[in-house]
């Protein structure tokens, strides 16, 4: 967790990612970074997330992004 | 059928009753004709390609579903008794057969919407490039195709994903691809919303009615008073791109701007006003799109759902495919930063090019694209530098007047964008862009330049109060819903403010004999 | 219960103000055609008549420029009233008949065939010019229907708001005046006089179909048959004029057609020295209309014609005609005197 927190602090240094829930809705979170995002998660989880799942349900808070990532890390096994 | 034509309000007028009236559970059945009424009023031809894709896409979902099942099936039932990679390369095979049908239902789907829209232009190229005869001539759009293509098709692929199960009865499908006021001009909605929703029984709202009727009644007055008024003067600003230049640009850009708001918000507010009528509630289109701050929000508050559509089902996938990853692992060499990247800015840019062809078959779509792609991949860059620039001047960046001006800025930037859509060649834009800094002829514009492009004072008066009131809701809107505001002061208010809309349409109105019923201007598409 | 109550009056009563003001704005808007083109409002004028008429004239301008209803009653005691307009096409006139019906049957109906060459709708200014003054009821739907134009619609005919309501920034004191009044009549029973004079020249040749069209005969037909329904005589007239050109073709059919039912036709062209025509001196416009010299020679020539053959009453003498007629030439003289003073 304190991993990808770290990720989502790197892109947006002013957002506070433990209690907002809304980055998708928001618009803190756009399109381009959640592509960098995923990106990153795969470097750095070694999950990929499928295309079906880039929803803004799964981005809007970094509990929900979390939970996806452990979710198909699961799968995987 | 226009939204501004007898036909359509008569369509209304007999529709609504008669949809109310009949018992809740045919009601669906009872939209389902009118569809088709509608569709077949606008051509035979265009019913049939509404046919073939209903027909596909409902066979290719039911064939997801099917196949989603057996898998599960094989699969549980090879548990036991396969190895893992057995049952994966089971799995793959299911998956195969799947994709393989996508495939076909997208090429049959978009073959038809690709030669529809560019056959003819394809036709001309070819005959420039070999001197043959230019086949395909009268190749055209039939209505609604470019929204009801991707609204389906949309469906097809969250089937294929397994987010939905597939709609079991083939009219409800159809009952969703026809749905008349979004053949119009859009929006693209999806069927998990509107499609389920259309097949629900409604009963009659009369609260509902009045505030659905407030919509359309804004919806024409934007199209009717501004939106018409000023396509005249932009028109002519476009005809003659040798005559018009230097200060006319900038007119140009700003009237455009005002005309395709009001013109295309107008008709999406009949749009949803009228599915409100019915009690279906139709996904907003926009956002106040002018008041963004830079494009890239500018794109996530206009045409809403052709950017959601284009993120959904080409930008995400494409951007996590396995051939993108590979290609950005390929690239790590070039450090971090850059392989990051890859997939970004090759799905951005991929996608805006789409954007731009999905708009017109003219190669200055596809330039005014890959444009808004660069911008924004532009602004991106920046983005670290405003930081610093906010971080450095935290007043000035957060007060009033820096906002005002970031929005302005956003404004004039993708008006000057749109200069590419006037014009039938990349080069007439770009040199009618440039003149507007080499060319000083302010004085013609404002002696008789300004009065000569077929609009009277008055109509500019008119014009921009219209522009005015659209600015000031607007501004309203801000603080809470409109329509519920109205509303809240009483039926007799409310029905007030829909006559005096009514009223000024009428009178104000630019409508009739001498004056060309124009098309919405975003039914080319 | 009672907020109920008050809902439902308080939307009747925006809806009655909001039709009040549309009223009032469509009034507003539609031209007046009283000060400025003035055969709009002739169609209108027929309903202010006081007195019924025995002689019904209708046409084009071949009709109400030529023919003086005050020398008809004058020399004649013939009563008469021109229901013509600029280029009213032959289904206005079958329409302005059938609508004239309505009230009254006059003995003999004059047509003037001119407008028989056009068999289609010719412009939607001159249809509204026509119909904008016409009284609603079937004849005027019948006519609407059959002479529009391909892009105008029913519906802006019975709200002429919606054809006229970007007139609202090209507004008259015209319009300010006659917003609720119809002012005084324009015409002399729909005679409009004209005055001036313009010698004829040569004719401008042109090239014409040898054959009326079709659809303009049926009316012409129908229109025989009305009035053989109402025991009215119909007489076919071709008012002299050297342009447009009457041609020879177009006489042989119209005198066949006349033949064949029994009509009267008079083509007055080749009457003009009878008549006493002289395109030098009575014409105001090179020869396409008469002047009120002109006018004058012809309507008494035409009066002793329809006087001998059809024996129709001479009404003077006979109060409510001799005050009306009266008036109608105090009317007349003012008008003579005001085109001899501006020298139109």
């Amino acid at each position: 967790m304190e991993q990808l927190l770290g990720i989502l602090r790197e892109m947006h240094p002013e957002t506070d990612f433990e209690t907002e829930t809304n980055l998708v809705d928001d618009g803190i979170l756009a399109s381009f970074d959640i592509v960098m995002l995923i990106t990153r998660i795969e470097e750095e989880f070694d999950v990929v997330i499928p295309a079906k799942d880039i929803v803004p349900e799964n981005f809007n808070s970094a509990n929900a992004l979390y939970a996806l990532i452990q979710k198909i890390a699961e799968q995987d096994d | 059928m226009l939204f501004p034509s007898w036909a359509f309000l008569l369509f209304l007028a007999v529709l609504v009753p008669v949809y109310f009236l009949v018992p809740k559970r045919i009601q669906w059945i009872v939209l389902l004709l009118a569809n088709a009424v509608f569709v077949c009023f606008a051509g035979v031809l265009g019913a049939v390609f509404l046919v073939v894709t209903v027909i596909t896409v409902y066979a290719a979902t039911r064939m997801f579903d099917a196949s989603f099942a057996r898998q599960k099936e094989t699969l549980a039932a090879m548990k036991a008794t396969h190895t893992k990679e057995e049952r994966k390369s089971m799995r793959l095979r299911f998956e195969k057969r799947r994709r393989i049908v996508l495939v076909l239902t997208l090429v049959l789907n978009f073959g038809i919407l690709f030669a529809l829209k560019y056959g003819a232009a394809i036709g001309r190229i070819s005959a420039n490039l070999f001197g043959t005869e230019a086949f395909g001539q009268e190749l055209a759009l039939t209505m609604g195709i470019s929204f009801y293509t991707f609204s389906t098709v949309g469906y097809l692929f969250d089937v294929y994903r397994e987010s939905i199960p597939a709609e079991k009865n083939p009219f409800r499908l159809a009952l969703f691809t026809s749905f008349f006021p979004l053949l119009v001009q859009g929006p693209i909605t999806r069927f998990e919303t509107v499609g389920r929703e259309l097949s629900k029984p409604h009963s009659f709202d009369g609260r509902r009615f009045l505030s659905a009727s407030l919509r359309i009644a804004w919806g024409y007055w934007k199209k009717l008073i501004v939106a018409d008024r000023l396509l005249v003067a932009v028109r002519t600003l476009c005809a003659k791109p040798d005559a018009y230049r230097g200060g006319f640009i900038l007119v140009e850009m700003l009237l455009y701007a005002a005309c395709l708001y009001a013109d295309f918000t107008g008709g999406i507010d009949i749009t949803i006003g009228v599915g409100e009528m019915l009690g279906v509630t139709v996904e907003e289109n926009f956002f106040r799109p002018y008041f963004s701050k830079n494009i890239a929000e500018y794109w996530r508050r206009w045409h809403i759902t052709l950017g959601e559509w284009f993120k959904r089902y080409v930008y995400y996938p494409l951007s996590v495919s396995k051939p993108m990853r590979d290609l950005s692992k390929n690239t790590r060499r070039f450090g971090a930063g850059v392989s990051r990247r890859v997939p970004v800015y090759l799905a951005t840019i991929l996608v805006w090019a789409l954007t731009g062809i999905w708009h017109g078959s003219n190669l200055t779509f596809l330039v005014w694209g890959l444009l808004n792609g660069i911008v924004i991949l532009l602004s991106e860059e920046l983005k670290p530098l405003y930081a610093r620039f906010h971080v450095r001047f935290p007043k000035l960046t957060e007060s009033t007047f820096y906002r005002g001006f970031t929005v302005i800025r956003t404004v004039l930037l993708l008006s000057s964008l749109r200069i590419l859509d006037c014009y039938d060649s990349v080069g007439k834009a770009f040199s009618a862009f440039f003149s507007m800094f080499t060319t000083w002829n302010w004085g013609a514009v404002v002696n008789g330049g300004i009065q000569s492009l077929g609009l009277s004072c008055t109509d500019y008066a008119i014009a921009f109060l219209g522009v005015l009131a659209m600015f000031t809701l607007s501004m309203v809107q801000r603080k809470g819903a409109i329509r519920k505001r109205i509303m809240k002061r009483g039926t007799v208010f409310s029905v007030c403010v829909l006559l005096v809309l009514i009223g000024t349409i009428l009178i104000f109105g630019r409508y009739g004999f001498g004056f060309d019923a124009s098309q919405f201007i975003y039914n080319r598409f | 219960m009672k907020r109920k109550g008050f809902t439902v009056i308080g939307i009747l009563l925006c809806c009655i103000v909001f039709s009040g003001a549309l009223y009032a704005v469509s009034r507003l808007v539609v031209p007046k055609y009283h000060d400025t083109l003035i055969e709009g409002h002739l169609s209108g004028e027929y309903y202010r008549e006081t007195t019924d008429h025995d002689v019904l004239f209708i046409g084009d301008c071949e009709v109400f420029e030529h023919f003086s209803p005050v020398i008809l009653y004058n020399e004649y005691g013939v009563t008469s009233y021109i229901r013509g307009g600029a280029q009213q096409l032959v289904w206005h006139s079958y329409g302005f008949l059938e609508d004239a019906l309505k009230t009254e049957t006059p003995k003999v109906v004059v047509y003037n065939v001119l407008a028989l060459k056009y068999g289609e709708p010719q412009s939607e200014a001159y249809n509204r010019l026509a119909l904008d003054g016409m009284r609603w009821g079937k004849a005027k739907i019948g006519t609407i229907r059959a002479g529009m134009t391909e892009d105008e619609d029913f519906m802006s005919y019975v709200f002429p708001l919606l054809r006229y309501h970007d007139r609202i920034d090209k507004l008259t004191k015209e319009d300010v005046r006659y917003w609720f009044s119809d002012g005084d009549p324009v015409s002399l029973k729909g005679y409009v006089m004209h005055a001036g004079v313009d010698p004829a020249t040569e004719v401008p040749q042109e090239r014409y179909d040898p054959k009326l069209p079709e659809s303009s005969m049926a009316w012409l037909s129908k229109m025989a048959d009305l009035c053989e329904a109402h025991g009215i005589a119909l007489v076919l007239i071709k008012s002299p004029s050297i342009y447009p050109v009457w041609h020879a073709e177009w006489d042989a059919e119209i005198e066949a057609f006349a033949k064949s039912r029994g009509l009267r036709y008079d083509n007055m062209i080749a009457e003009n020295d009878a008549i006493g025509i002289d395109m030098q001196t009575d014409t105001y416009d090179q020869g396409q209309h008469l002047n009120l010299n002109g006018a004058e020679k012809l309507t008494r020539w035409f009066g002793a014609v329809l006087k001998n053959e059809y024996g129709l009453t001479d009404h003077r003498g006979e109060a409510a005609y001799d005050a009306d007629y009266a008036e109608l030439t105090e009317r007349c003289e003012r008008e003579k005197l005001r085109l001899q003073t501006e020298g139109n």
